[in-house]
């Protein structure tokens, strides 16, 4: 099995599938968790973690052997890892090659942490809606009720199943 | 359409907007003592979601004086809206056909903002969820503005439950465009939220928290008090000793700076002993008027 070499490191390449790369140090394991991966899949998963980034200091890298995301998935990346990039390998080829982009308005994929803010009522025909206020730390806020919705308040939505 | 269209957030207006309600609400004092023709043929409707007493009746005063007509209910129990399950986004799409400007106090936060969506006429919101209650912001500015000349350059006493009361929350994000002082008197599990405070400090508001409502009074140009709700307390022993700390006697007046004034949203319950009402520092009951003035302004403002 052929590998590529991170640093002093060497990490199993991958034929088809996702590399998710640039993943803020320490946040691998919940990438995964917000994939639903667990590990029982059967496919390849192959996790680095802490290794050294010229880009971002230290970063986290996630495999996955013939997994392919989701747009809703992507978004929801974007959120805790915002620096991170997505490439799509085929035939052991890196075909494509994306910078998650973290808009500046998010809608629907987060829940308003605020059980009285209107967004809570499920039969309310709206969308909930969030700014984005800050990029490091992820911090949104909800365009109804004001409320601040922290990094580990969405690590933890995207998480808890 | 009017120069305002819909009224929803203190935080969605700029100091000028602000400025410009309040010097309006300054001409509209002659037309609410002889009244007015000129929102004749306007149709205000009036949905309370919860009880109110002054908000809604001040509303339809300012809309009766400036000649227009009301329309709503303020038990939401007994209307489809509230006891039949319908939507509010239902609700307002059914209304909006009835009315030219719709005013809304509901429980939730965010509620008018869901309004504003679905409306296609102007939205006023009269007080949603624990957040927001913007007229009632701005009938705070005008009346210290109408009793003390100014509001740059004052320092304003917050008194009471600083964390629940939405009038609070409605009137720091207000002052926050203005060169205050503020002092944060409450007892410690009913302190503003420190987001709120980091607000203000953010805009250059020089915040001072105290834990006594003494330490509010002396150097105060205007006491804003506010009730200190029962049912915000687990234990009763925790109200009862609290609520005697933040009331206000006739003796505490004499801390005050001579020219210092008292405002109060009211209703009150016993924060405000009735011995102190005829005290020359006592505006509260001014400032109801001044809510007539600010709400004349602002349906004019929308609708004229």
């Amino acid at each position: 099995m052929s590998s590529e070499k991170i640093g002093n490191i060497r990490i199993v390449k991958i034929n088809n599938g996702t590399v998710i790369d640039h993943i803020r140090a320490g946040h691998a394991l919940e990438v995964l968790q917000i994939l639903g991966i667990t590990g029982k899949e059967g496919s390849i998963v192959t996790i680095a973690m802490n290794i050294s980034s010229s880009r971002i200091g230290q970063k986290d890298i996630v495999k996955l052997e013939d997994r392919f995301l989701e747009t809703p998935e992507v978004a929801k990346i974007a959120l805790v890892a915002p620096e991170a990039t997505i490439n799509i390998i085929r035939d052991a080829k890196v075909v494509e090659k994306n910078r998650v982009r973290l808009p500046d308005l998010i809608t629907d994929i987060v829940v308003c942490p605020n059980t009285r803010c209107i967004t809570n009522e499920p039969r309310e025909p709206i969308i909930a809606k969030y700014q984005v206020i800050s990029r490091k730390p992820t911090r949104l806020k909800c365009l109804y009720c004001w409320t601040i919705v922290d990094e580990e308040e969405i690590i933890r939505q995207f998480t808890e199943r | 359409m009017g120069v305002l269209h819909n009224l929803i957030s203190i935080q969605d207006l700029t100091r000028d907007t602000i400025d410009m309600i309040l010097d309006h609400a300054r001409d509209m004092e002659p037309l609410a003592v002889k009244r007015s023709k000129v929102l004749d043929g306007k149709i205000m409707a009036c949905l309370f979601f919860e009880p109110s007493t002054r908000t809604r009746l001040s509303f339809e005063s300012a809309m009766l004086r400036l000649g227009g007509s009301v329309l709503g209910f303020a038990e939401a129990g007994v209307s489809s809206a509230g006891g039949k399950g319908e939507t509010l986004a239902d609700t307002i799409r059914t209304v909006e056909r009835y009315a030219d400007v719709i005013v809304i106090r509901h429980p939730l936060d965010g509620s008018a903002r869901v309004a504003a969506e679905f409306a296609t006429c102007p939205v006023v919101n009269a007080g949603s969820g624990a957040e927001e209650h913007p007229t009632q912001a701005l009938l705070d500015l005008y009346s210290i503005r109408r009793m003390k000349g100014c509001i740059d350059g004052l320092t304003i006493s917050l008194c009471g439950d600083l964390k629940f009361g939405r009038t609070v929350h409605s009137l720091a994000m207000a002052l926050t465009m203005y060169d205050v002082d503020m002092i944060l008197a409450a007892p410690k599990q009913l302190r503003m939220k420190p987001s709120i405070i980091a607000e203000m400090e953010k805009a250059g508001v020089r915040v001072r928290q105290v834990n006594h409502i003494e330490d509010a009074l002396q150097d105060a140009d205007v006491v804003y008090m506010t009730r200190i709700q029962k049912e915000r307390f687990p234990d009763i022993r925790e109200y009862n000793a609290v609520r005697g700390h933040f009331r206000l006697r006739r003796e505490d007046l004499e801390l005050l700076k001579k020219d210092a004034i008292i405002l109060h949203p009211l209703p009150r319950v016993d924060e405000l002993d009735p011995d102190i009402d005829d005290s020359p520092h006592a505006k509260y009951f001014e400032q109801v008027e001044a809510g007539v003035v600010t709400r004349m302004a602002i349906l004019d403002l929308i609708l004229g």
